[in-house]
């Protein structure tokens, strides 16, 4: 481990400038309320690895993820994606939101959606033409969803919702994806077609941050966890920082032990 | 047949067509953001607006309209959120309590001061005064090529037009984000769009087009305009593109037919009188989205 990461370990405010790190968030408050939902969050994602955002229910994960996006603005802290401002690597993140935060019965098709992700090169008005087209049916097989381009997207199930969005964030060709719960209500086969992409994504070099609730998969699918409870409760390699300590003072009581024994 | 038609019943048919879909036109996305209540809240803030804007200025214009039916905007939402917080009571509770309350207050404004000049009292505040905006310059058809005759055009039927032209091409111009970011906000603001803007702009359209169908139409055609015409075209597609074209039809639609059927339905009937323009193209429009909703293609959610 750098010395970064071993003092992140130890839960000190990490200062230090990392330039190279995809993503990198800097004494983070978030606030809906009176009570801060994230409090002083430093998390430093390394580029090309394959991060799991764990913690229990209102842990502030997915408010995280949103305040690494800009989507909600926090009290205090700091956001660098590649070292510089958030504002100037927009082009270079891709974004899955919760598939429960979207109207389904809103008017439009499977590749109208997938569409949306070609946002930075389209604009306001540019014309789509063949390229564009085909590059959201490459983006659809990639997922398996290729026979679905002209339904309406709520006539899909959920699990083929979720790989409609991870096609949309395909298509923005982005080296960061932050997935918000992809696999929340989803059937195996798309669980199973979703983490084949990510790990592709991951094996060709591009860094992937999902927010996570099952604790069962955690080794399989990701290399690094980010454990959160409001606060910044742990961070490294799944090896090292997926223990059963970590799991009880994130989650408290005795969740966890079952998995983490296996862990070792 | 020619000249009757042309002075008497074409500039109210023109007039109401364009303010029913320049209503139409924001209220799709008012309807998709289920915000529709807003349209609704909006048309009622808009008279004690205007009226204030009135009596500080002594005139209907334009200008003056939009700046009170601004302010009066801005006063509603600022009571409609000191009303929840304060109150503790539901947004929606304190959306309709302020609404209603702001568009009583100016009912009594109006009554209480003298707007005999002008075309601005109780009942034109309601369903406006269509049937009276007629071109008495107009001589049949040939007026229509006539400068000096198209110069004494209601103003109403310019003011709807340029209200129209300017909303089409700002949807036109801003669709993908408006798309984006009704369909998907989190996203649309992961992307860096001004998410906020959006929605802001969204509802000072709807406000645009309420204010300048209010004084030739009225408030009931608006609340209608903003929620019929693009719910029932929801029913007919499955694609924005289509349900924004569907949504112009049915407002169209229900402008002429309404108009039609308010001046000769009672006729055929055997009555002697018309009815209210306004009502009768606000009850068509309903009778589309009924319509709509039995037949329509694309009913199951």
């Amino acid at each position: 481990m750098t010395p970064v990461e071993l003092a992140a370990e130890n839960g000190e405010i990490v200062s230090e400038n990392l330039d190279g790190a995809p993503l990198a968030l800097r004494g983070v408050t978030v606030s809906y309320g009176a009570d801060p939902v994230v409090f002083s969050v430093d998390m430093t994602i390394a580029a090309g690895s394959m991060t799991a955002i764990i913690g229990p229910n209102g842990a502030g994960k997915s408010t995280l993820l949103k305040a690494a996006l800009g989507i909600v603005s926090p009290l205090a802290g700091r956001v660098t994606c590649w070292g510089k401002p958030l504002e100037s690597q927009r082009k270079r993140i891709a974004y899955v939101p919760q598939r429960a935060s979207i109207d389904w019965d809103f008017p439009t098709q499977v590749r109208d959606v997938v569409m949306m992700g070609l946002h930075h090169e389209l604009g306001l008005l540019s014309r789509i033409h063949g390229h564009h087209h085909a590059k959201v049916t490459e983006c659809l097989t990639r997922v398996g969803m290729q026979d679905f381009a002209d339904r309406q997207i709520g006539q899909l199930s959920g699990g083929q919702q979720q790989r409609v969005f991870l096609a949309r964030a395909l298509a923005q060709g982005a080296d960061l994806y932050l997935l918000d719960e992809p696999f929340a209500g989803v059937d195996a086969a798309t669980e199973a077609a979703i983490i084949s992409v990510l790990k592709e994504l991951r094996d060709a070099g591009k860094t992937v941050v999902a927010v996570h609730h099952d604790l069962s998969t955690v080794e399989e699918y990701f290399d690094r966890v980010f454990l959160i409870n409001r606060r910044r409760m742990g961070e490294g390699p799944v090896a090292e920082a997926f223990t059963q300590d970590a799991l009880h003072a994130t989650y408290g009581g005795r969740l966890g032990d079952g998995l983490v024994a296996r862990a070792g | 047949m020619g000249f009757e038609f042309v002075a008497l019943s074409l500039p109210p048919l023109v007039i109401g067509t364009l303010a029913a879909m320049a209503c139409a036109l924001p209220g799709n996305f008012l309807l998709l953001r289920r915000q529709s209540l807003i349209g609704d809240a909006i048309s009622h803030v808009v008279l004690p607006g205007i009226v204030v804007a009135f009596l500080v200025t002594g005139m209907i214009t334009t200008t003056a309209m939009m700046v009170g039916a601004a302010g009066a905007a801005l006063l509603a939402v600022i009571l409609i959120e000191a009303i929840r917080r304060l109150g503790k009571v539901e947004p929606g509770a304190a959306m309709g309590v302020v609404f209603t309350a702001m568009f009583a207050g100016g009912v009594l404004l109006l009554e209480q001061s003298d707007t005999s000049g002008v075309h601005l009292d109780v009942e034109h505040a309601l369903y406006g005064n269509l049937e009276s905006l007629i071109w008495l310059d107009a001589v049949g058809w040939a007026s229509l090529t006539d400068p000096i005759a198209l110069a004494a055009l209601p103003p109403e039927l310019p003011r709807m037009g340029a209200a129209l032209v300017l909303l089409s091409l700002l949807t036109w111009l801003f669709w993908r984000p408006l798309k984006l970011s009704t369909f998907d906000e989190g996203f649309a603001r992961s992307l860096g769009l001004p998410t906020t803007v959006i929605s802001l702009a969204i509802v000072t359209a709807a406000a645009l087009a309420a204010v300048a169908a209010f004084d030739a139409v009225g408030s009931i055609i608006v609340i209608a305009m903003f929620i019929c015409p693009p719910a029932a075209a929801r029913l007919m597609t499955n694609r924005l593109e289509s349900q924004v074209a569907w949504s112009l039809l049915f407002a169209a639609l229900s402008a002429i037919f309404g108009y039609v059927l308010a001046g000769y339905g009672p006729l055929w009937l055997g009555a002697s009188a018309s009815v209210s323009a306004a009502g009768m193209i606000a009850t068509v429009s309903g009778l589309i989205l009924a319509l709509a909703a039995l037949f329509a293609p694309h009913r199951q959610a």
